[in-house]
């Protein structure tokens, strides 16, 4: 066996320089594989990392419209509902123009119905009882280096003070981190107490933005959204009640016809990378058949010929696919780690999975003609150069 | 020796369809390259080419101090009052200030042929918002009644969005308005829907707030002087931006998310293709070994061998440039999509296959061409004529 390998290994580098270019231009076509298709299931799928426990309420004209205060507690009222938080865009700038993703809630409601976000009992008392108080995840403090017990000036670029003045100061009294490395990914965004921000704004108490409902059964989920909606039927505060999940996929889908696109582009890249890597295969193979023929005249078969020519094929696809991807998922994290937007953007076991399926499509598709030829060549034909 | 060339490249030229399979990796190779680069920067020319043409260079928009973007502003009727007394403000023939108080809202519609909706942005216009909008005419149905639930709906939202044609009603806050009319305008008020600021005030509650003030100027010198006018008043915390910049300054965040992609994807590709011409011209040289060693001993010197196998290989490229410059303009030019534009709300845009887009796809395949002919027309000019000659 480990005599088949070191003889595909070595037919391989029979010509150095055409098995590099291929082998790059095929780790080129992987790489963009990868890229494309982590990108086209993030805008597909959405954040899946959610909890589909939850629902969010939401203004039925858009997320935009925020729902007023007054409704939780009819919302808490619906049957199958078990607790309700509320999450106010404060529209956060930080310095000149940073924007910072900041929400106004309460406390105790988001830490009973977030239970993904993790920090010391201390912390959340801290939250609870400190008016001007805000939470920030880790990877927004380590990013600014911001620490519990400083001061934290940051403007709002809807909400002014009662004064008129954009800026606002609030103290740091808490880090949160995720339960887990995809809701750890996700903590760029802060809280800001609710009370102190209804209170201090210019436009007074009264809007909640939307509500997140913690559901007493996950599989009800359907029904509590249909009750809620109803409840608020023919008001001027109609809701759209879905699974966080939705919720987010809604907001990528915003994106628009990505997805689409995104998948044409592949199409094109396989197509081309196709008729390349085919073409030099059968070109490896012509020059070869008097070798090949030598290979039979000491005895191996047909069989053992297609499957010669077939497994180069196979390795050198295989090679290329494991670089390409490994590129990939490297420059797929660091751009995770980079720009927020992309937070959640992966290159997880689906997106290797679909590149490692691509990679067998394609070398049957580019293997599989020249190894079916390399078998039926007749030994008296090929040494006579025929 | 310019005859020498000539002639080689000539000769070259002709042996291609000996190695049409060979020539085709070539040609199919680059027109993917230039076929996606072409296609994503067409995307990122419609959304840059729409942003720019929108907004009057002589219109002033008073926005809230700090608030950055139409969207999260507020502005009050006083704001509005003496914006509309400032200096410079452009009148009507029966002498009332070109002023629009205007009122932006975010509406969720279902797009056409699915069931997840995207944003579109509602506005609430004054007495002079379509005036103050020169591009824009009714292309169908009329303008709607103030103090009705009517709407005029831009021709790419409603191109884009389910419901919104002439007769169509659209349930918003828990009542139905009346679709009455489509506008155009070729730029991105097209994305739009706009409504009477009355009414929407009413319906959204925020009576005699706007979320800007819209003003007409006399002149392009009357700008400096009234945005010093109202920025200097101390009952009022404003930033005044000109209409046009405003819009255009959104071409940098806007679509940003196309070019980075269109960039990369261009470039990795283009490194492939670059690997796969050279697989290419190697194998073209090396079958035309010994063609090249009996040149060379009949006297041809290496520069025409060179030019010859360059000129082949950046021919390839062009048409093979041309080719996918070709399929993107017939496949997405003129396409209508949508993408998410300033303010969360959709921006609909065309597909544009400019001259200059389709210039720089073929300036990329010649580039690939001349760096994937480059090695092997050296190796061709210096290969040792007599090992050559006995070679395959």
């Amino acid at each position: 066996m480990m005599g088949f390998f070191s003889l595909i290994w070595a037919s391989l580098w029979r010509k150095k320089t055409r098995a590099w270019l291929t082998l790059l231009s095929l780790i080129c076509a992987f790489l963009l594989f990868g890229l494309l298709q982590a990108l086209s299931v993030f805008f597909t799928a959405g954040a899946d990392f959610v909890g589909a426990s939850r629902l969010i309420v939401q203004s039925r004209v858009s997320f935009t419209d925020s729902l007023p205060i007054r409704m939780l507690p009819e919302i808490a009222g619906v049957p199958g509902v078990r607790d309700v938080s509320h999450d106010q865009w404060f529209g956060g700038v930080y310095g000149e123009n940073t924007q910072i993703f900041t929400f106004a809630t309460d406390p105790a409601r988001l830490r009973r119905v977030y239970t993904e976000w993790v920090m010391s009992d201390a912390e959340w008392q801290a939250f609870e009882s400190t008016r001007t108080g805000a939470i920030v995840g880790r990877k927004l403090a380590d990013q600014y280096g911001w620490k519990v017990g400083q001061k934290l000036p940051l403007k709002s670029n809807i909400f002014p003070l009662k004064s008129g003045r954009m800026a606002w100061e609030f103290d740091i009294v808490g880090i949160y981190d995720g339960k887990d490395a995809s809701w750890q990914a996700q903590t760029q965004g802060m809280y800001i107490n609710f009370d102190y921000f209804s209170e201090a704004n210019q436009f007074g108490a009264g809007s909640a933005g939307v509500f997140a409902v913690l559901l007493d059964d996950p599989n009800k989920s359907n029904e509590v959204a249909r009750a809620i909606d109803a409840r608020f039927l023919n008001s001027p505060d109609e809701t759209k009640t879905q699974s966080e999940k939705d919720f987010n996929k809604g907001f990528f889908s915003q994106i628009g016809d990505i997805g689409l696109i995104v998948s044409l582009i592949l199409v094109a890249v396989f197509f081309t990378i196709l008729i390349l890597t085919g073409n030099t295969m059968a070109q490896a193979v012509r020059e070869r058949i008097p070798e090949l023929a030598v290979l039979k005249t000491l005895g191996f078969n047909n069989t053992q010929v297609t499957l010669l020519v077939l497994a180069e094929a196979t390795l050198l696809c295989a090679l290329g696919a494991l670089i390409g991807l490994g590129l990939a998922s490297l420059a797929i994290s660091g751009l995770a780690q980079e720009v927020p937007f992309f937070a959640a953007v992966r290159a997880d076991a689906t997106v290797w999975l679909q590149g490692l399926l691509a990679m067998l499509a394609l070398a049957l598709a580019v293997g599989l003609p020249p190894a079916l030829r390399a078998g039926r060549i007749r030994i008296v034909d090929a040494l006579a150069g025929r | 020796m310019l005859k020498q060339t000539i002639q080689i490249v000539l000769l070259n030229l002709r042996s291609i369809p000996q190695r049409l399979g060979a020539s085709l990796v070539i040609v199919i190779g680059i027109a993917g390259v230039v076929g996606v680069f072409t296609a994503l920067f067409a995307m990122a020319r419609g959304i840059d080419s729409t942003l720019i043409a929108t907004g009057d260079p002589l219109n002033a928009m008073v926005l809230r101090g700090g608030s950055q973007a139409e969207l999260n502003s507020t502005v009050s009727r006083e704001t509005l009052d003496l914006a509309s007394t400032a200096p410079g403000v452009r009148q009507t023939s029966d002498g009332k200030p070109m002023v629009s108080g205007e009122l932006i809202v975010i509406a969720e519609l279902p797009r056409k042929g699915e069931t997840l909706g995207a944003n579109v942005t509602l506005r609430g216009i004054g007495e002079q918002g379509l005036a103050l909008r020169k591009n824009l005419s009714i292309s169908e149905g009329r303008a709607f009644t103030p103090g009705l639930q009517e709407l005029i709906v831009g021709r790419g939202a409603a191109e884009q969005f389910e419901g919104l044609s002439v007769g169509k009603s659209v349930r918003l806050r828990g009542s139905e308005w009346n679709v009455v009319g489509i506008f155009t305008s070729n730029d991105a008020f097209e994305s739009e829907i706009f409504t009477d600021i009355a009414t929407s005030q009413t319906a959204w509650g925020r009576p005699n707030t706007f979320s800007t003030a819209l003003v007409g100027l006399a002149d392009a010198g009357q700008f400096e002087p009234f945005t010093a006018t109202l920025t200097a008043d101390p009952r009022l915390n404003v930033e005044v931006r000109n209409q046009r910049d405003y819009f255009t300054a959104q071409t940098k965040e806007t679509g940003q998310g196309v070019k980075v992609l269109g960039t990369v994807v261009a470039v990795i590709m283009a490194l492939g293709a670059v690997f796969a011409a050279l697989n290419t011209m190697y194998a073209s040289v090396s079958t035309r070994t010994r063609e090249i060693a009996t040149l060379r001993a009949i006297g041809f010197s290496p520069f025409p061998v060179v030019v010859s196998v360059m000129v082949e290989a950046m021919l390839l490229a062009l048409l093979g440039g041309a080719i996918g410059a070709l399929l993107a303009y017939l496949l997405f030019n003129g396409m209508t999509v949508s993408t998410l534009g300033g303010g969360f709300s959709q921006l609909v845009f065309n597909f544009k296959v400019t001259p200059g887009l389709v210039g720089s796809g073929l300036m990329l395949a010649l580039l690939i061409g001349f760096l994937g002919g480059l090695l092997p027309a050296l190796r061709a000019a210096w290969m040792p004529v007599t090992t050559a000659l006995r070679a395959g």
